[in-house]
């Protein structure tokens, strides 16, 4: 075994800890990347699943007309949906209510939707603090899709193109 | 200050009461501050480490986040303290305090300034010895008391390393006192007076390496946190605290890491002395000379940078292997002291000056 005294050298000094050393106190003085959440937020996707909506048309008809395909490809089984026949001949919902806590947004039931009735919103502050609030109902649903309405349609429209 | 303290006293209390209350004051003054500092070393851990990490650490609670410690500690204080089911009560509650006593008597023969120490010990450093060794009693008995394997195969790591890294520090201060020629921390400092030259730093740079090093495999800083080492033992040996119990170890753990700020400051780079002393043009200015003459702010100034030096190795460096804090310990360090003191100790007995 022969003796190296470069590498008793390099040990010795401590020339690679001192280097770490520099990488970490050069970034000290580096700019922060940190996001300070409440006041500043990351832009978001047109694409963002976040909260469920469900949309009307224009003259205030709403747009799902109970096909149950959304309740048929949710892969958490979170939707449920019940139906009945207007008088008009028309089919609606009775209820549809979406089960916040098995929803893993996959975003299966708006690619399913053939009417753009349910979408998912770019809404993610959104909390429950009573048992049961986890399931939003139809009416829950539809104040949502009125509220943001203006927004929901802009984003649908931006990403149009790309689908 | 104090001759007026003990007037006003002696004018209607007895003379052992009044020396009572004089040494009382003394430590609250030594403690209080102690305490503030412990406080605010946390928050400077984690500022530090969140720049060096690119974020910005805690900024919410006052000003630029200043209020933190004091947050953090009043919700420990409102926390339940939990023993566990099976453990020994009576020795999982005195553990905490086994391991915070040692870490602030030491600090009674911590010279601040000249003159200004609680208790000038002629035998200051043995002293602080004993009583840094003392501190493993409380982490030891925390570990077995909880009744928890990784609480006590974190004890036992820390046992072994304190134990191993004990002796490194030993020798690195037996060479400090060969170039001093007292045990007297006091006067160690003085023996450096003169200019920044006569620093010990300078002749003794490996042995002040070596002693700053195994200060940190001491206190079980990051890169030697084997005994806390998340990944594999949750916490080490205060896994099973909670509260104030837990964070009175905290507290020994940040007075040790200022101890070992201190000591390595007082033995090495001059205690309270002003690295621009001899330079009379500075030191002998009215109001400016105060800043650069000696005084008890250029020993809370070396002693804030190791505690820098702590942060910056846990925000650098990968925890060790524990076998790999062994060999460093015992086949690394401890020969090098080994060689610096014979070198030393020849040089003595030559009579080379430059190397004392």
């Amino acid at each position: 075994m022969s003796f190296n005294w470069k590498h008793y050298f390099k040990t010795f000094s401590l020339q690679e800890l001192l280097q770490g050393m520099g990488v970490t106190g050069k970034y000290f003085f580096e700019r922060k990347i940190t996001i300070q959440y409440p006041e500043e937020k990351t832009p978001i996707s047109n694409r963002f699943r976040g909260h469920h909506a469900l949309r009307r048309y224009p003259n205030g008809e709403e747009r799902c007309i109970a096909c149950k395909l959304c309740e048929a490809v949710c892969p958490a089984l979170a939707i449920t949906i019940d139906l009945e026949e207007r008088p008009d001949g028309t089919r609606r919902t009775t209820r549809y209510d979406i089960d916040m806590f098995k929803c893993i947004y996959c975003g299966f039931c708006e690619e399913a939707c053939p009417v753009d009735a349910i979408v998912e919103t770019n809404i993610f502050e959104y909390h429950f603090e009573n048992r049961g609030e986890n399931i939003q109902t139809k009416e829950k649903l539809l104040a949502i899709g009125d509220k943001h309405e203006a927004e929901i349609a802009q984003m649908k429209a931006a990403d149009a193109a790309y689908r | 200050m104090m001759e007026i303290l003990a007037n006003f006293f002696g004018a209607f209390l007895p003379v052992w009461m009044v020396t009572l209350l004089l040494i009382l004051i003394k430590v609250v003054a030594i403690v209080l501050p102690l305490i503030l500092l412990v406080a605010y070393a946390t928050y400077a851990e984690r500022k530090i480490i969140g720049f060096m990490q690119v974020r910005v650490g805690p900024n919410r609670v006052g000003f630029k986040g200043l209020l933190q410690p004091f947050a953090d500690m009043f919700k420990l204080i409102f926390k339940e303290i939990v023993v566990p089911a099976k453990s020994n009560r009576f020795l999982f509650l005195i553990a905490p305090l086994l391991a915070m006593g040692p870490a602030f008597a030491a600090w009674a023969v911590i010279p601040f300034s000249d003159g200004m120490v609680l208790a000038d010990v002629n035998a200051g450093l043995l002293f602080l010895l004993a009583l840094t060794s003392l501190g493993i009693y409380g982490v030891i008995i925390a570990g077995w008391a909880s009744n928890s394997k990784y609480a006590q195969l974190s004890a036992m790591r820390l046992g072994a390393q304190m134990v191993s890294y004990e002796i490194a520090m030993g020798f690195a201060l037996v060479g400090v006192l060969m170039a001093s020629g007292s045990l007297n921390l006091g006067d160690i400092v003085r023996a450096q007076s003169g200019s920044v030259f006569s620093w010990f730093v300078w002749p003794l740079f490996g042995l002040f390496v070596v002693y700053f090093i195994s200060g940190v495999a001491e206190t079980n800083r990051a890169p030697f946190d084997v005994a806390e080492g998340e990944s594999e033992i949750v916490a080490g040996f205060h896994v099973e605290y909670s509260g104030m119990a837990f964070s009175i170890f905290f507290l020994a753990e940040y007075a040790n890491m200022w101890l070992i700020a201190a000591l390595t400051s007082l033995l090495f780079l001059g205690g309270w002395l002003s690295p621009f002393q001899g330079l009379t043009f500075l030191t002998d200015t009215p109001v400016i000379g105060l800043f650069f003459g000696d005084g008890i702010h250029w020993l809370l100034l070396k002693a804030s940078f190791f505690m820098l030096l702590f942060f910056w190795f846990r925000a650098t460096f990968p925890r060790y292997r524990y076998d790999q804090i062994m060999r460093l310990g015992w086949k690394i360090l401890i020969p090098v002291t080994l060689v610096w003191i014979f070198a030393e100790g020849l040089a003595i007995a030559l009579g080379w000056k430059p190397w004392l």
